[in-house]
């Protein structure tokens, strides 16, 4: 029984930990908590949703799609309204709070574009094989997106620990000014982790709407709750700390689920973000909770 | 005054500060100096408890500073002015300086609730300290104006009659006259001397040699985060191991 | 006249003191940003004062004063207690520490068999009257603006401008901190406890992350240099959605997009004295030409 909790909590944990890769690229590049990663998600789901619906697009490449629409709908909230803040040098919260703003928007439009109720794949699009090892039952569903999750994953490890990029990416991550002065093109970085970030939670968002089969304007307000927990667990702006906090999330989670009860679910993500503030604030691998100019 | 004793201060695996010793006397003009990244500006977070000391221990008129908070220390009788000008921007000189005296504002919550007559009179001689204040550093014309609004210069000199307003027994200046022009240094040399003769005691940490030796009564030398010399000017100047830490570095003073 | 006067009230009395409660909330929330903290727990506060204030006169024979007193001193105490650790955290880690929290009392009080769980509370007792908001309002106004001339207001200007350069000039900073958090928390539970009264029904979902986001949004849209920004703030947000009736169902992308605007055009919000001054000089200058 154990055991097939734990492949329950690998699904889950490895959704969250992609979504929560995003959330916190864009705090470690940008310098910013992006509140709107929820509603970029939601809105992934709902594209992939809307390709594979309205123009029978196979799965896979509604997943590309999503990433896409997703990336761009981030780089332009960066233009918009991230970048004239960053040029004005405005205070951490600022930028914060105009996300949410960002947030509440896009959750409304989509709640008056597609409704607000629970929207499902079309029949027979999403895939039903499951596999029997012993006594694990394992889904295709799951096997892909542990698998999408994780190439995901590796691919933004192996770009920021091995490529010039991911070095110049590192290197804004200390110091925005220092990086400038060294000839990095940050402005263009910038716009460039944007997209990227925003691609992440949208694929987050296709896995998850797959997963649950029911996508709806405000999936990404727990979502985001969780993201939070994940990257203060993790230590913000950790790539590392993301991963393994939406692991631990997501085993924490299932297992409250299922010896304590569900009423507390939600609560669990929030609990270990308590715990974690109090105890050690920098999460797992943070070092540095002061960022230098 | 302030002592020193065997203070050391380690981050993670840098030591910053080793074995330490030295003291600040009553009445006088302490200077420190060493090389940039020598660890003075660390001397002045240890003894303003926003660090707290790796090992030995810091004594103020025999007091151990040991886990004081640094509002405490603050009330104790240290105040002092940074390196980076830290005044508060989006406020009046007034204001600056009347922050400073924040913890001899004596009126209760009653006080201040009901507009009382105590209440009253407090902030009205606390507004005319302020403005005395600032006429020592001559910025009482400009009272009224956000400190934001300061050049370069007047800025620390308003850090640094915010200072005074705490009422200190012993005035911390972390690079007083950086980025000034030689009159106005002249200017706050001269006002730091006044400062003296009013009764408070003057430790300051600084580059410029000329400012430093013309104003200090003892010096202490710092370097790599040992003390390799200390005393009077004189000596100081003519120490080979100071001269020889110095050479490395290029002084454009 | 009368006639007139009645169906309006009729109608609009529930808006009118929507304005009172969502000035108080706004004020609430101004408290601890004046001092450099941005909460977003004060809508959980004013849940967990409306909640204890409609128990109190639900189950109790207990005058309505009582009720409000216990609606402001809850939220309070619960505020001294997480805010002891949270406030160490700086500004970022704090905004997400208290949405935390947030979350986590709304998911209590969700499961909590004497809330009356995901149903609420039903059928609290009509007492809340024009005077007593009009009333609370004042006394909020009054006290907050005593506190900002005295030295307790220079402290939190202090603290939010340079926390450190506070600390070393005598300040201290915890204290005052915990002081903002525990008396946004007050005022926002006493909101709460009046809203609870006229509402008739309240429930777990009344006091969720959009509703702190409410708050902060007619803080910040009003501006919150001094005390009659986050007041006008309330108002005018608190009569849009009356004037904006037919757009209801994209009423909180609207607020979305005020949040954004004002952030980026309008940093200190529409109540500025500074840039309304500049205004003016400018057009004495002009006029003089």
């Amino acid at each position: 029984m154990l055991e097939q909790q734990l492949i329950n909590a690998l699904s889950l944990g490895s959704v969250y930990a992609l979504f929560a890769l995003g959330f916190t690229l864009i705090f470690g590049v940008l310098g910013v908590i992006n509140l709107s990663h929820g509603a970029i998600f939601m809105l992934g789901s709902y594209s992939a949703l809307l390709l594979v619906d309205k123009l029978a697009m196979p799965l896979w490449l509604a997943l590309l799609a999503a990433m896409l629409v997703a990336g761009t709908i981030g780089l332009v909230v960066d233009y918009l309204i991230l970048k004239p803040l960053r040029a004005r040098n405005a205070p951490h919260l600022i930028p914060m709070i105009a996300t949410i703003g960002v947030a509440i928007m896009l959750t409304n439009l989509a709640q008056g574009l597609f409704g607000a109720e629970n929207k499902r794949f079309p029949f027979g699009t999403i895939p039903e094989q499951s596999f029997n090892i012993g006594h694990l039952h394992l889904t295709e569903l799951q096997i892909a997106i542990v698998g999408i999750s994780v190439l995901l994953m590796l691919v933004l490890l192996v770009v920021m620990r091995r490529t010039q990029l991911g070095r110049a990416l590192r290197a804004i991550a200390e110091s925005p000014k220092a990086a400038y002065l060294l000839g990095i093109n940050v402005e263009g970085l910038f716009y460039l982790t944007s997209f990227a970030a925003a691609a992440l939670g949208g694929a987050a968002g296709v896995l998850v709407g797959l997963s649950f089969n029911a996508i709806s304007p405000f999936m990404g307000q727990p979502m985001l709750h969780k993201g939070i927990a994940v990257i203060i667990l993790g230590g913000m702006g950790d790539i590392r700390g993301a991963m393994i906090g939406g692991l631990f999330l997501g085993f924490a989670e299932v297992l409250t689920v299922a010896y304590i009860s569900s009423d507390f679910r939600d609560a669990v993500a929030f609990g270990l973000l308590f715990l974690i503030l109090l105890v050690k604030p920098s999460g797992m691998f943070g070092k540095v909770l002061e960022r230098k100019a | 005054m302030l002592k020193f004793n065997q203070i050391s201060k380690n981050f993670g695996g840098l030591q910053v500060l080793s074995d330490v010793n030295f003291s600040v006397p009553q009445g006088g003009i302490f200077g420190l100096i060493g090389p940039n990244g020598a660890g003075k500006t660390t001397v002045f977070n240890l003894a303003t408890g926003l660090l707290r000391a790796s090992g030995g221990s810091i004594d103020f008129n025999g007091q151990d500073l040991g886990s004081i908070p640094p509002h405490r220390i603050t009330e104790l009788g240290i105040a002092r002015t940074f390196q980076n000008i830290r005044i508060f921007k989006e406020m009046t000189l007034l204001e600056n300086v009347v922050v400073g005296m924040h913890d001899h504002l004596d009126y209760g919550f009653s006080g201040l609730l009901f507009n009382l007559p105590s209440f009253r009179r407090i902030e009205a001689a606390a507004r005319e300290r302020a403005l005395e204040l600032l006429s020592w550093v001559k910025l009482d014309h400009k009272a009224a104006m956000l400190a934001d609004s300061l050049s370069y210069g007047e800025q620390r000199r308003l850090e640094f009659a915010r200072a005074l307003a705490t009422k200190p027994k012993l005035l911390l200046l972390d690079e007083p006259v950086a980025g000034m022009n030689p009159a106005e240094k002249t200017e706050l040399m001269v006002e730091i001397m006044n400062i003296k003769q009013r009764g408070f005691s003057v430790f300051l940490i600084e580059h410029d040699m000329r400012f430093v030796m013309g104003l200090c009564d003892r010096v202490a030398v710092l370097n790599f985060g040992r003390i390799i010399a200390e005393g009077p000017p004189d000596e100081i100047k003519n120490n080979p191991e100071v001269i020889e830490a110095y050479l490395g570095k290029e002084e454009d003073e | 006249m009368l006639e007139w006067w009645e169906g309006f009230w009729a109608t609009y009395s529930a808006v009118v003191y929507g304005i009172g409660v969502n000035a108080m909330l706004a004020l609430s929330i101004y408290v601890t940003l004046s001092c450099g903290l941005l909460s977003l727990a004060n809508a959980a506060f004013m849940g967990i004062g409306a909640y204890a204030a409609a128990m109190i006169s639900m189950n109790s024979g207990l005058p309505f004063p009582l009720a409000l007193a216990a609606g402001a001193v809850l939220p309070a105490l619960v505020a001294l207690i997480i805010g002891i650790p949270t406030l160490r955290l700086s500004g970022v880690y704090l905004a997400m520490a208290t949405l935390g929290f947030g979350e986590v009392v709304r998911v209590i009080v969700l499961n909590m068999e004497i809330t009356g769980g995901p149903m609420g509370l039903n059928g609290i007792p009509l007492k809340t009257e024009f005077w007593h908001i009009a009333l609370l309002l004042a006394a909020t106004l009054y006290l907050l603006a005593r506190v900002r001339r005295s030295k307790i207001g220079r402290a939190f200007e202090a603290i939010k401008a340079d926390e450190v350069a506070a600390r070393l000039m005598g300040v201290n900073v915890p204290a005052y901190k915990l002081f903002a958090f525990v008396l946004g928390a007050a005022i926002a539970g006493v909101a709460g406890g009046l809203n609870a009264h006229y509402t008739f029904t309240i429930g777990p979902n009344n006091y969720a992350f959009e509703n702190a986001v409410d708050i902060l949004t007619m803080a910040v849209f009003g501006g919150v240099s001094n005390l009659i920004g986050p007041t006008i703030g309330a108002t005018i947000l608190t009569l849009l959605p009356e004037v904006l009736r037919q757009f209801k169902e994209f009423r909180l992308a609207l607020n979305g997009l005020i949040l954004i605007v004002v952030v980026l055009y309008l940093p200190n919000g529409i109540w500025d004295p500074r840039r309304i001054h500049a205004f003016w000089q400018r057009r004495k200058a002009g006029k003089d030409q």
